[in-house]
C-alpha cells in the first residue's frame, strides 16, 4: 500500500481538527492505515492549527517539510505560509476567503493579494484547486462548514482514493446531527467546485 | 455513556492519544487518579474527570503536582490502582514526594505519567523526564504509538504491582496528540476499598528507616533490570550488522527511514520501551552483533551514554554515535526540539553512508512576507482590561512586571507589554519579593486564580512575613482557562451542577495571610479600576488587587454571558486609541476607518470607556 501524506493548515475555529477526523474515521470505514498528529493549545486564541495525516503504511504520524503529497489549506495566507511542506509533486488545495491576521486588520502588517498566492502556490507546486469555501458554506446554509466544503473538493481531487460514499458516512458518524444536512450540502458543493476547477 | 466506557470489546475505534491513555488505564481498573492539569496531558484528566462522574473511579483535581502526587501515594499505599498524571514540568513541582517516595514504594499498582513536550508547544522548556526515572530510581516505559500506550498503561501497572514500585509513563507531545486506531479492550472493574497497613519501618522516613530503605531500592532496581532483560518491551528487528537503538516515536522515524533507504537487509533496530533500568545483557549482545551503532532519542543522550558504558564494560570498540554537543548543525543529531522522519532518514544515510540525496528544499525566496498570526487575548477577555487599567494607573512608574503561567503570559506582548519575568508557575509573587528588596523600581506582578492556588500562596506569605514591597494582581477569572477550563479550589462547582465540592475564597485567604492592602476590581468599569489600582500601587508594603470577571470563553460555554456587540458611531475621530492601546482582536480598518467584528465582539465595553470621543456604542439591534 503506497503512502499518502496530508498536511492541513488553518485558523483555530475553522474546523480543522474535525475535518482531519472525518478523514480519519473515512480511513477506517475505507480499511486505510492512517496516523494523525495535531498541534493543539493555543488553537482558541487565533493561533495557526496544522494537522498531519499519513495514510498508508508508513509507521511515522508526522510529515516532514517537503513531503507532503497534499496541501490542504482553509486560509489562502496560511496555505501560502506552508509551502516549505510542499515539494514540486505536491497537490494544493485551498480556499480563497481570508482571514487576516490581526495586526494586518489595524493596517500594520502585510497580506499578499489573493491572486499572487494563486500564482506562486500553483507554479511551484504539481497543481492548484482554489475555491471560495465561505461562500459555498453559506451557500449551505452555514458559514461552519467551510471545513466539510473543503474535504469535499479534497475528495472530488481523487488523491485520497477513498469513495465519496465512505467519505458521507464517515461525516455521519464524526458530525453532530443538526447539521448533518448542511454539511452534506457543502461536502458536495465542495466537490462540485473542484470539478470545475 | 462516556465514549471511553464503552464495553464492546475488539472494537476498533480511531482515539487521540490522550484518550486512549485514558481509556488504557479503565482497562487496567484504576480505581484513583489525580493530576494538576497541563499541556500536552490535559486530555487524560479530563476524560478520568468525566468518567468518574459515571463509575467507580475516584478522581480530583489537585491543588498542584506536588499535592496531586501525595494524594496518590497514600491511595497506592492503601492498595489502590492509582494513576497520577502531569506535564514534564509539573514533575519538578513533585519532586520532593518523588525522590522520597522511591524509598517508600507502594502496595497497590501506581503509574506516574510525565507528558513531555520537546519543540516546546506549549511549554516554558523541553526538559528530559527520562532523567527522573534514573535520579529518583523508578522503573520507566516509553511508547512509540497511540495504540501502544493505551496497552503499556496496563504492563505499567503490573510492574509497579511486582516490584511494589511506581512506575513512570514518560509520553511526549506526538503520542498525547496524535490519533490513531485503536481496539478495545476488555474494562477491568477496579478495586476501590483501600486499607492502609501500619507500615513504620518502610513508610516512617526518618534516617535510620531510609538508610535500610535505599538498600531496599537498589535490591528492586536489579529485579527491575532482569524484568527488563525478558521484557517484550524491548525488541530487535532486523539481523544486519548496522545497528539502531531507539525508542519512543523515533522508532517509527526510524523504521521508516531503514525502508525508505532500502537498507533493511543491513540494519537491526533495538527498540527499546522499557528503559529504566536499561536491559543492559540485551544492549550488550546487541552490540556484539554489530559494526557500528547509532543511537536514535529525541532530547538528551540518555540511551546513548549508558550504551557507550556498556561497551566499554564489553571492550567493544566499534563506532557508537548519536548526539552533537553544541547547537550547531551536524551530521549527528540535536539536543534540540523534536525529531522528524526527513531528519532521521538523512541522518541514517549519513551514519551508514547511504547513497542518499534529500529532495531540494522548496526555494521561498520569492514567497511575498505574510504576517504573523501569533496567538491573542480573546475578544472580550477581562485579562486586556486589567492590563490595560495597570498600565494607565502606572504610568508615570518605572515598573517590573513578573507574571506567570496561563493565558495572561499573553499580556506581555505589545501594545499592553505587561509582563517581564516568568520562569515557572507561582513564580510571579515570589521573584516580585526578590525584585522589590533589589532595586528601587516599583514591582506590580500578575498571577490567575488558579496558578495562585497552585503555588503563589507560599510566595505570598513569604512577602508578609519578610515585609517586601509589591503589588500584587491576583486575575480572578474563576476556572483554569488555559489548559481548556478545569476546574480550580475557588471555582463555584454548582455552575456545573456539581454539589459534592468546596469552595475557596480568595479575597478572605488573602486578608488571612495577613496583607494589610486589599482591594477588589470589577475590571470593565475601567474608571474606577484605575483609581482603585492607584492606591494600592501608592500603599507601602504588600498590596493585592483581585480583579474579578469570569473568563469569556468559559461564560459564553455555560451561558452566562450572552454577546452583545458594539460598533463605531460617526462620532468617531480617528484617535486609534482603542486599537493603539487595547489592540483588541475584534477591531479591523476598513477605508481609513476603525470598525468593530459584530460577530467576534462580546459587548465587554473596555473600547467604549476608553474612546476620547465617545464614539463606540451598543449596536442598535
Amino acid at each position: 500500500m503506497e503512502t499518502t501524506r496530508l498536511v492541513i493548515v488553518a485558523v483555530g475555529g475553522q474546523g480543522n481538527l474535525l475535518a482531519s477526523k472525518v478523514l480519519g474515521e473515512a480511513a477506517l470505514i475505507s480499511g486505510v492505515p492512517v496516523r494523525m498528529s495535531e498541534i493543539h493549545g493555543m488553537a482558541q486564541r487565533g493561533g495557526v492549527v496544522e494537522s498531519a495525516i499519513v495514510f498508508g503504511e508508513a509507521t511515522s504520524s508526522i510529515i516532514s517539510d517537503g513531503e507532503a503529497d497534499i496541501l490542504l489549506g482553509f486560509e489562502p495566507a496560511e496555505t501560502l505560509r506552508a509551502i516549505n511542506r510542499c515539494s514540486k509533486k505536491t497537490m494544493v488545495i485551498t480556499n480563497t476567503a481570508t482571514l487576516p491576521p490581526f495586526t494586518v486588520g489595524i493596517g500594520k502588517g502585510n497580506y499578499p493579494e489573493v491572486d499572487e498566492i494563486k500564482g506562486l502556490l500553483a507554479a511551484k507546486t504539481a497543481g492548484l484547486v482554489s475555491l471560495d469555501a465561505m461562500a459555498l458554506a453559506r451557500k449551505a446554509g452555514s458559514p461552519m462548514s467551510v471545513n466539510i466544503v473543503l474535504l469535499g473538493a479534497l475528495i472530488q481531487t481523487g488523491a485520497l482514493g477513498f469513495t465519496k460514499e465512505n467519505v458521507i458516512e464517515a461525516i455521519r458518524r464524526r458530525t453532530k446531527p443538526a447539521f448533518l444536512e448542511k454539511n452534506l450540502k457543502a461536502f458536495d458543493l465542495g466537490m462540485e467546485a473542484a470539478k470545475t476547477n | 455513556m462516556h465514549k471511553l466506557l464503552n464495553d464492546s470489546p475488539g472494537e476498533k475505534i480511531m482515539l487521540l492519544g490522550n484518550e486512549a491513555i485514558a481509556r488504557g488505564a479503565v482497562e487496567a481498573g484504576v480505581a484513583f487518579a489525580t493530576t494538576y492539569p497541563g499541556t500536552p496531558s490535559s486530555e487524560i484528566s479530563l476524560n478520568l474527570f468525566q468518567m468518574s462522574r459515571e463509575s467507580d473511579l475516584y478522581f480530583e483535581y489537585s491543588t498542584n503536582e506536588k499535592v496531586a502526587l501525595e494524594v496518590a501515594a497514600a491511595a497506592a499505599n492503601s492498595g489502590l490502582r492509582t494513576f497520577c498524571m502531569m506535564k514534564h514540568v509539573g514533575l519538578n513541582v513533585a519532586a520532593d514526594p518523588l525522590m522520597t517516595l522511591a524509598y517508600v514504594g507502594v502496595t497497590g499498582g501506581m503509574v506516574i505519567l510525565s507528558a513531555d513536550d520537546p519543540a516546546m508547544f506549549s511549554s516554558q522548556n523541553e526538559q528530559d523526564n527520562r532523567y527522573y526515572a534514573k535520579f529518583g530510581g523508578f522503573p520507566m516505559l516509553e511508547p512509540s504509538s497511540v495504540a501502544e500506550a493505551k496497552e503499556m498503561i496496563k504492563d505499567a501497572f503490573e510492574l509497579s504491582e511486582s516490584l511494589g514500585q511506581p512506575v513512570l509513563l514518560r509520553t511526549t507531545t506526538r503520542i498525547n496528540h496524535s490519533n490513531a486506531f485503536v481496539t478495545l479492550g476488555d474494562i477491568q472493574k477496579p478495586y476501590t476499598q483501600g486499607r492502609f497497613e501500619k507500615d513504620p519501618h518502610r513508610c516512617v522516613t526518618v534516617p535510620a528507616v531510609s538508610r535500610g530503605l535505599h538498600v531496599k531500592l537498589l535490591d528492586k532496581l536489579e529485579k527491575a533490570t532482569e524484568l527488563a532483560e525478558v521484557s517484550p518491551l524491548n525488541f530487535v528487528q532486523g539481523s544486519g550488522k548496522y545497528g539502531i537503538i531507539t525508542n519512543g516515536v523515533s522508532f517509527h522515524y526510524a523504521e521508516d527511514a531503514v525502508k525508505d533507504l532500502g537498507i533493511e537487509d543491513s540494519v537491526r533496530i533495538l527498540r527499546l520501551g522499557f528503559t529504566n533500568p536499561l536491559p543492559e545483557q540485551m544492549i550488550k549482545t546487541f552490540l556484539g552483533a554489530c559494526d557500528k551503532v547509532l543511537v536514535i532519542e529525541e532530547g538528551e543522550p540518555f540511551m546513548e551514554e549508558a550504551v557507550k558504558a556498556f561497551a566499554q564494560e564489553e571492550g567493544i570498540v566499534i563506532p557508537i554515535k548519536g548526539k552533537s554537543r553544541g547547537s550547531k548543525p551536524t551530521d549527528l543529531f540535536s539536543r534540540l526540539s523534536e525529531y522528524d522522519p526527513a531528519m532521521v532518514r538523512e541522518k541514517v544515510a549519513n551514519f551508514f553512508e547511504v547513497d542518499y540525496t534529500p529532495a531540494p528544499r522548496m526555494d521561498t525566496a520569492d514567497i511575498p512576507e505574510i504576517a504573523m498570526r501569533p496567538p491573542n487575548l480573546c475578544s472580550g477577555c477581562s485579562h486586556r482590561a486589567t492590563f490595560y487599567e495597570v498600565k494607565q494607573a502606572a504610568k508615570d512608574m518605572d515598573v517590573i512586571c513578573p507574571t506567570d503561567i496561563g493565558c495572561y503570559t499573553l499580556g506581555f506582548m505589545p501594545p499592553l507589554s505587561m509582563g517581564d519575568f516568568v520562569v515557572c508557575m507561582g513564580s510571579s509573587v515570589s521573584t516580585s519579593c526578590g525584585f522589590s528588596k533589589a532595586t528601587d523600581q516599583k514591582v506590580v506582578s500578575f498571577i490567575g486564580d488558579s496558578t495562585f492556588f497552585h503555588s503563589g500562596i507560599t510566595g505570598l506569605v513569604n512577602a508578609v512575613f519578610n515585609q517586601h514591597n509589591f503589588t500584587l494582581v491576583i486575575l480572578e477569572n474563576d476556572i483554569t482557562a488555559m489548559t481548556g477550563h478545569q476546574p480550580h479550589p475557588g471555582v463555584d462547582m454548582e455552575r456545573f451542577g456539581m454539589d459534592t465540592f468546596g469552595r475557596v475564597n480568595i479575597e478572605k485567604l488573602v486578608r488571612a495571610l495577613g496583607v494589610e492592602h486589599v482591594s477588589i476590581v470589577k475590571p470593565f468599569k475601567v474608571k474606577k479600576s484605575i483609581e482603585t489600582i492607584k492606591e494600592a500601587l501608592a500603599f507601602k508594603g504588600v498590596s493585592v488587587i483581585i480583579s474579578q470577571e469570569p473568563c469569556i470563553l468559559f461564560a459564553k460555554s455555560i451561558k452566562l454571558k450572552t454577546p452583545r456587540p458594539f460598533v463605531v458611531t460617526d462620532k468617531c475621530t480617528d484617535h486609534k486609541e482603542c486599537i493603539n492601546g487595547i489592540a483588541c482582536p475584534s477591531f479591523y480598518i476598513e477605508d481609513g476607518r476603525v470598525k468593530i467584528d459584530a460577530d467576534t465582539c462580546v459587548g465587554c465595553a473596555l473600547c467604549a470607556q476608553i474612546c476620547p470621543e465617545n464614539a463606540i456604542r451598543p449596536l442598535k439591534k
